[in-house]
């Protein structure tokens, strides 16, 4: 496998030297995902080639995985163990790799009581723009030597450096679940969720849709049936709970579909905002704290921003049938320079991802 | 710039009463809680607005005098050491809880806000801030923010980076930047987890948005004894392999016991070669359960004594002993020298024997205690400061435990911080190519390097020499009705 790193090496150095940019890959599944760049001018570099879990030991709650592994032979290989990926991580496609969920830091259904991927996060090895073999973080929960660069590549699309091998935290997957529904309008639905938040029920997912609040307990068995009877809620049978809320993650459910005159935003914002008063279709989850948006693509993108940033958050053209740019919530002038900064010392050559975030980056 | 003419522009910008520089007025700020390091600053400053502090770093960057900022000084690595040539910017005046919002559960926060007074003021809504150094009653939640401060329940709460949400910081310049959000993340790169443990080296906090957590309905405790440390140590494994987080996972080792039995006198099984400590919290199911588990798993390790807590009260006298750990190892020996290292746990058994074997080859007892949960290690080496050499000994022996714990795929630090106390150590750890990174970091918020010069990470010229936290007559830790644990 040092080969493979070693050629990644070869191909970053060659890069920088002639100013080419480059283009890093995995499963190509969330290829969506930010601003569309010039693929022409760019050399792929296709980063599943180095892949596999390195360490695991379910004790530990640690794993130790190559950024090119399958996001599914992972969580196979957690399952049995009885244990997950507590951040529920969307694939989008089944040849999506772990460092596509790391460089994207999409998290699922779980993240408003879980932690998002982020969270999760404890160490990496990775190649900066100039090809050095760097290893942040570490192996272990508590870690406070030097700064915390592993998670600053959670979400930095590739921009920053190549993923090679990422640590994480793993939990034991809950012995029950189930899931309820409830018809409820939206104003009163936001407010349930967040006042279930504040008590100490094991709710670990809450979606809410057509005027219907979906929530999912999970935790030991007499945990489960004594919130069921505090809840109330009609129960999904069988499988139907289980497969909800993977069609809500991996966005598979109808109202992720959209039509070729829409776009699918993303708002994250502070959980217990009122309603938002946008045009257009909404899905709500995380406690209220992330609000789904379908809207006509003509609609003003500025509009959307600052609603989102009126509610202590930001927004995030997520899915669009057209090719677009500057899909990231826009930066202010100070933090932006920030940016540019760290980019300049972890590429200094400008060739990883660049644009793929922000054109500046 | 002449120290009086730094003091007549900082009297410019600050009340009077804000502006320390008597010898007798800044001796107080000469160290935090680690005072094995102590120096004096030019002057102190205690501005009470954000306004004041922008005025004072413009001041500071125009002329390029260091600033070290200090939240209540408790830190146990220096981090909070002044520069001899530069500003000590304590935040303690900015102590104001902004606001609570309960039904989002969020706290606005100033930096100079103690930890446990943020859970103070959300109790009444059935809620609190999750992070709990042993400090807390007194360390600010800046000085948290700064170190990324765990506590006792980490494992299952995380650490500081994952119970804040927002925070505002003032560059060198000046300038404001408004990193995170109320909402669960935020655009661009991750900052909030850069500036988390940046131990004051990029920016100074004005303000925090933290994440507030429901109160547990119940919290209960199981107290095992095992006659061989490496039954605990597998009995830790075993609770984690049985899909259970406790809420607190705790181990002391023999010496231990004795030496808080003998302080406190709380009825700890003296035969035991190791106590584990094992908290569950959560609603009234999960806690019976966990707990009918826990039992079970102990029994199964072989566990001599087992014993459940029955009420808070009995909870709590469990706890007793262990949170009486550092004061008591100051009893049982003239000095202690303390480390941090964390491991991964499976080692746990391999580096407390590599510890017991490095302890009859220097011929210098340690206890050892742990956050056996997430495998963080307070080794405290006992020694005697006035036999000669003795010194010199420990600090070998805590820089073979370091080196130990590197090897076992652990850190030198899980909680305490580098500072200045560890920066040695940091050679140790990272390879030339992670330290010229994290010093590019640091250039991209504060290309003058005027933030806490010297601290953290060590420059790449600068040798391996190893030191730890050094406890002399128990007075290094001038904050010694704090408990340590």
């Amino acid at each position: 496998m040092q080969a493979v790193i070693n050629q990644y090496q070869e191909i970053i150095c060659t890069a920088a030297e002639n100013k080419t940019p480059l283009h890093i890959h995995g499963g190509n599944t969330k290829q969506f995902y930010g601003n569309a760049t010039s693929v022409q001018c760019t050399t792929p570099v296709d980063a599943t080639v180095y892949c596999g879990i390195v360490d695991y030991d379910p004790a530990e709650l640690v794993v130790t995985a190559r950024a090119g592994t399958r996001l599914s032979e992972l969580e196979a290989a957690l399952e049995q163990q009885g244990q997950m990926l507590a951040f529920e991580p969307p694939y989008f496609g089944v040849l999506a790799t772990l460092g596509g969920c790391i460089a994207t830091g999409l998290s699922g259904p779980r993240r408003a009581t879980a932690g998002s991927v982020r969270d999760f996060v404890l160490g990496v090895r990775m190649l900066n723009g100039k090809g050095e073999d760097l290893h942040f973080g570490g192996r272990v929960m508590k870690n406070v030597a030097g700064y915390d660069v592993s998670r600053l590549m959670v979400g930095a699309l590739g921009t920053l450096g190549l993923l090679l091998e990422i640590s994480f935290k793993v939990l034991p997957k809950p012995a029950a679940e189930m899931t309820f529904c409830m018809s409820i309008n939206e104003k009163a639905a936001i407010d349930k969720m967040n006042r279930w938040a504040g008590q100490s029920l094991p709710i670990s997912a809450t979606c809410y849709r057509n005027n219907t609040l979906f929530f999912r307990i999970s935790g030991v068995e007499s945990a489960v049936k004594a919130t069921r009877l505090k809840l109330g809620g009609e129960e999904l049978q069988g499988e139907e709970g289980a497969l909800f809320w993977r069609s809500i993650r991996e966005q598979t459910d109808r109202f992720f579909q959209i039509d070729k005159n829409k776009n699918l935003w993303r708002l994250s914002i502070a959980s217990s905002t009122a309603p938002l008063s946008l045009f257009g279709d909404q899905l709500i989850e995380w406690n209220g704290g992330l609000r789904w948006l379908v809207c006509d693509s003509e609609d003003d993108g500025q509009l959307i921003y600052r609603v989102a940033e009126n509610a202590g958050g930001h927004a995030t053209l997520f899915r669009s049938h057209s090719v677009s740019n500057g899909v990231f919530h826009p930066l202010s002038p100070t933090i932006l320079k920030i940016h540019r900064a760290l980019k300049e010392k972890f590429d200094p050559a400008g060739i990883l991802n660049p644009g793929r975030f922000y054109s500046e980056l | 710039m002449l120290r009086e003419q730094l003091i007549l522009a900082l009297q410019a910008i600050l009340p009077t009463e804000s502006v320390l520089y008597g010898d007798e007025d800044i001796r107080p700020y000469e160290c935090d809680g680690l005072s094995a390091y102590k120096q004096l600053p030019q002057v102190v400053v205690l501005p009470h607005t954000e306004a004041q502090i922008i005025q004072v770093l413009q001041l500071c960057h125009a002329t390029q005098t260091p600033v070290v900022a200090r939240g209540a000084g408790t830190g146990l690595s220096g981090g909070a050491l002044p520069h001899t040539a530069g500003v000590l910017l304590s935040l303690a005046k900015l102590n104001q809880i902004r606001s609570i919002d309960p039904l989002a559960r969020l706290a606005y926060v100033q930096p100079g806000v103690r930890n446990l007074a943020i859970s103070e003021a959300a109790k009444p809504y059935g809620l609190y801030y999750a992070p709990d150094p042993s400090s807390q009653i007194a360390c600010s939640i800046g000085g948290n923010v700064a170190e990324n401060s765990g506590g006792v329940h980490c494992l299952k709460y995380g650490l500081t980076v994952h119970n804040i949400l927002k925070l505002r910081v003032l560059t060198i310049t000046g300038e404001v930047l408004e990193i995170g959000g109320e909402s669960l993340d935020s655009a661009g790169y991750d900052l909030l987890a850069l500036m988390t443990g940046s131990e004051g080296m990029l920016g100074i906090v004005t303000e925090i948005v933290v994440k507030l957590i429901p109160l547990p309905q119940k919290a209960q405790l199981v107290m095992s004894s095992f006659d061989d440390v490496h039954k605990a140590a597998q009995a830790v494994a075993d609770v984690i392999g049985a899909g259970i987080i406790p809420a607190g996972m705790e181990m002391m080792d023999k010496i231990t016991i004795h030496a808080v039995e003998e302080f406190l006198h709380i009825g700890y099984d003296l035969n035991a070669a190791a106590i584990l400590l094992c908290e569950s919290d959560g609603n009234v199911e999960e806690v019976a359960d966990e707990i009918a588990c826990i039992q079970r798993i102990m029994k199964l390790s072989g566990a001599t004594r087992i014993s459940t807590s029955q009420n808070d009260l009995d909870r709590l006298s469990f706890w007793a002993g262990r949170k009486a750990a550092f004061p008591a190892a100051g009893r049982v020996s003239p000095d202690y020298y303390c480390m941090d290292g964390t491991i991964p746990r499976k080692r746990l058994a391999e580096v407390l024997q590599g510890i017991e074997k490095l302890s009859q080859e220097y011929g210098l007892r340690c206890m050892n205690v742990f956050h056996a949960g997430d495998g963080n290690l307070h080794p405290l080496i006992l020694y005697d400061a006035n036999q000669p050499g003795e010194l010199e000994k420990t600090e070998e022996f805590g820089s073979r435990i370091l080196e130990m714990c590197i090897h076992a795929g652990g850190t030198i630090t899980g909680e305490h911080g580098v500072g200045i106390e560890k920066i040695n150590q940091m050679c140790m750890q990272f390879g030339n190519a992670e330290l010229a990174m994290f010093h590019a970091v640091k250039a991209a918020f504060d290309p003058l390097g005027l933030l806490n010069p010297g601290k953290a990470i060590p420059t790449l010229h600068r040798c391996a020499e190893l030191g730890a936290m050094h406890v002399h007559q128990g007075t290094a830790d001038k904050f010694s009705y704090l408990p340590r644990f």
